[in-house]
């Protein structure tokens, strides 16, 4: 977490603040442990500790009677200001009821204690509220603040919501890429890690796409803008951030439900521990004590505060994990087990072709040699399954590519075919016919059939421990697919995944997540995981949308509720370790704090608390449920 | 229509959702919601009420936190 510099106004508290606890505790020691009344002694000798005390209770205290006022003119009387204000006033209020019945003087330490701890309490919480604000907008420093654009000849530095799609832009090494846009000059590598977390810098040239958020490392690079600012990947992922959170989740609207009616019941409470016992005993003093301790702790602020921020903290320690929550409901609810639904290609598989096999096997060697070279040069899924198996060694052959049935290269007398049945039968090349469920281009070599090579979609390195990690949990799995039931089969065993529903249209897929929703019991929560534009109604009709975030689609990415920006499934794990953490804190937080209040009005109704006690129990539980829910944050960055 | 302003001076957890509430019963407000960690008020009314919405507003904010103020956001 970035350091937080205080603002002057916010140094100048925290020396006030400091002051007052120095002078307090003097003020203390001189009360308690000197006795001044030993030394001053007759009918005025409690004016002494009463200014002693009451200097600090100003210096600490005024500007909360300032706030109290200016509630008060609103119409605000329920104010926490106000009601400190009532509180340490009604205890030097006491002090001198009991100077007046000739017990000595006593209670202005608390008097001043309240104001003082309240102040210090408040300066804490707006501290960390700060600090966890800052902790999510240093991902501002994504934004790139500036860009170069050519205009009339030449570059000029402007601000890059003002650039047009079609425009050209100059980025140095160091800098960050400000709009998205094709290279249209320069080779140079660019860190994505801001964007996906890739550690590793991709290579970009004249032609490619690059992202804006990236930073060029290299070499100077001229790109063509594509798209303007507001579309841009960077302004895109803000937005997400920007307005995370923006759903609340149950707790935290159960507790500001809680928080309406704590207030009022509270001070009614009081009011009534001071009237209705203290006109039967006639004893004013002992019940107003009693009472004031209840307005101590009248403030739900502990509560009310360390819920939203325990959820903030999670959503912040999600997306340094490169998981993007939108809403603390959603975090909520991915503490609890769930069905995961996952879409078959691009989600468990890479959405990218690998050579499985080649027919027949001993001429393995020639067929991808063959293949290679008539691939060559082709940014085709396919093709780069090949060319990534074998490198062409040839070169000097014309390529023609039919596109949707495959490639022919000639040089010279030679010819390779390189494609689907249907470019070999159009070619009228004989070749054996057989049943497969895999892929398969065929190949020929002037005008002879010389065999196939198999390709087919890859399961991700982390699908199979990822699956088998959520069962552990406590988690169902299930995979949807549109591909045929053969291949989703062999993928879902591969994976460990035991329910597969096959051949789905994109609308049958959205009916099958409505059939597992009603299915589940109500505890448990349906997530589906996808990646593509036909995945976006399913994302909407889950209960939490989960989406593959860079590689993904823009609309999966907008439809879904956490986006796994890293495009790595682990994400899953760690969000739901996260999200069990949260609540796990959340719930610590809401008994900590009610049952701390709950005791502390107890023991003040029958007189076994003393002022101490409640400030302990409006400040301290403040502080220590802030604190906890700051303990979201020590999480390791990767679980599986 | 939804629109998103900032909260600026937003201090007080328990204030924020007295806003809320109360801007939420307002004349021609579907919805409010305030974030209190990202200081975000989202209120979705008919577009053609946003100017005399947002003093309103404001005025709210005001009354729970003497120092919140409202700023406009982009219409969303």
């Amino acid at each position: 977490m970035t350091p937080l510099f205080l603002s002057r106004g916010n140094q100048r508290l925290l020396l006030r603040i400091g002051i007052a606890l120095v002078l307090f505790a003097a003020v203390l020691v001189i009360d308690k442990g000197i006795h001044p009344a030993s030394c001053y002694q007759g009918p005025w000798a409690w004016l002494f500790p009463l200014l002693l005390y009451g200097g600090v209770y100003v210096l600490i205290g005024y500007d909360i009677w300032f706030k109290a006022a200016r509630h008060l003119r609103h119409g605000q009387a329920l104010d926490e200001n106000f009601l400190m204000c009532i509180a340490s006033l009604g205890a030097f209020g006491l002090g001198l009821y009991k100077i007046h019945l000739g017990q000595g003087a006593e209670g202005f330490d608390e008097g001043c204690a309240v104001l003082l701890f309240y102040q210090l309490g408040e300066f804490f919480q707006n501290y960390a509220t700060q600090r966890s604000r800052n902790s999510i907008s240093h991902l501002m420093d994504l934004c790139p603040q500036q860009a170069r654009v050519l205009r009339e000849g030449l570059f000029c530095t402007v601000d890059p919501a003002s650039v047009r799609p079609g425009e050209i832009i100059a980025v140095n090494p160091g800098e960050r890429i400000p709009l998205d846009g094709t290279v249209l000059q320069g080779c140079s590598s660019v860190d994505n890690r801001a964007l996906n977390g890739e550690s590793c810098p991709t290579e970009v040239e004249a032609g490619q796409e690059v992202l804006s958020g990236g930073v060029n490392l290299t070499e100077r690079l001229e790109i063509r803008v594509t798209k303007e600012y507001e579309n841009s990947t960077v302004a895109k992922i803000l937005e997400l951030v920007e307005n995370a959170s923006s759903q609340k989740s149950e707790t935290e609207r159960f507790i500001t439900r809680f928080a309406r009616y704590y207030t009022p019941l509270v001070v009614g409470l009081a009011a009534a521990l001071f009237l209705l016992p203290g006109l039967l005993t006639r004893d004013w003093g002992t019940w107003l004590y009693r009472a004031l301790n209840f307005l101590v702790v009248s403030c739900p602020c502990a509560l009310v505060i360390s819920v939203p921020m325990s959820f903030f903290v999670g959503i912040g320690a999600a997306s340094r994990a490169h998981v993007l929550v939108k809403g603390s409901d959603h975090l909520e609810k991915l503490a609890r087990n769930g069905i995961f639904v996952f879409d078959k290609t691009g989600t468990l598989t890479q959405g990218s072709f690998f050579v499985t096999g080649v027919c027949p096997k001993e001429r393995q060697e020639e067929l991808l040699r063959l293949a290679a070279i008539a691939e060559n040069g082709s940014v085709h899924p396919i093709a780069k399954a090949i060319l990534e198996r074998c490198s062409p060694e040839e070169e000097g052959y014309r390529l023609y590519t039919q596109a949707g049935f495959g490639v022919i290269a000639e040089k010279e007398k030679e010819q390779i075919v390189c494609g689907n049945e249907k470019l070999l039968r159009s070619l009228k090349i004989e070749f054996p016919k057989e049943e497969t469920t895999q892929t398969a281009v065929l190949v020929a070599h002037n005008g002879i059939y010389r065999g196939k090579i198999f390709v087919s979609d890859r399961l991700r390195k982390e699908s199979a421990d990822v699956i088998r990690a959520l069962h552990t949990a406590g988690n169902r799995t299930v995979m949807l697919t549109g591909d045929r039931a053969e291949v989703a089969r062999q993928v879902a065993a591969q994976a460990g995944i035991l329910a597969v529903e096959a051949s789905l249209l994109p609308h049958q897929k959205v009916e099958t997540v409505e059939l597992l929703l009603q299915q589940r019991s109500p505890r448990q929560i349906l997530c589906f995981v996808g990646d593509g534009i036909n995945d976006a109604p399913a994302l909407m009709r889950a209960d939490v949308g989960i989406a593959m975030g860079m590689g993904g689609s823009d609309a999966a990415m907008e439809a879904a509720d956490v986006v796994l920006m890293q495009n790595d499934l682990r994400g899953l794990l760690t969000v739901q370790k996260i999200a069990r953490k949260t609540m796990a804190v959340v719930r610590q937080n809401v008994v900590f704090s009610l049952g701390i209040k709950g005791s502390i009005l107890l023991l003040s109704a029958l007189g076994m608390a003393n002022m101490w006690m409640a400030v302990f129990g409006d400040v301290g539980v403040a502080i220590l449920a802030v604190c906890n829910a700051f303990r979201v944050n020590r999480m390791p960055p990767k679980a599986l | 229509m939804k629109r998103i302003f900032k909260l600026e001076n937003l201090g007080c957890a328990h204030c924020a959702a007295k806003m809320e509430r109360a801007i939420a019963k307002l004349a021609g407000v579907q919805e409010a919601s305030i974030n209190f960690m990202t200081q975000k008020l989202i209120v979705e009314a008919d577009e053609a009420l946003f100017p005399s919405l947002i003093p309103e507003m404001d005025r709210i904010c005001r009354k729970f936190e003497p120092d919140c103020h409202l700023q406009g956001g982009p219409a969303k």
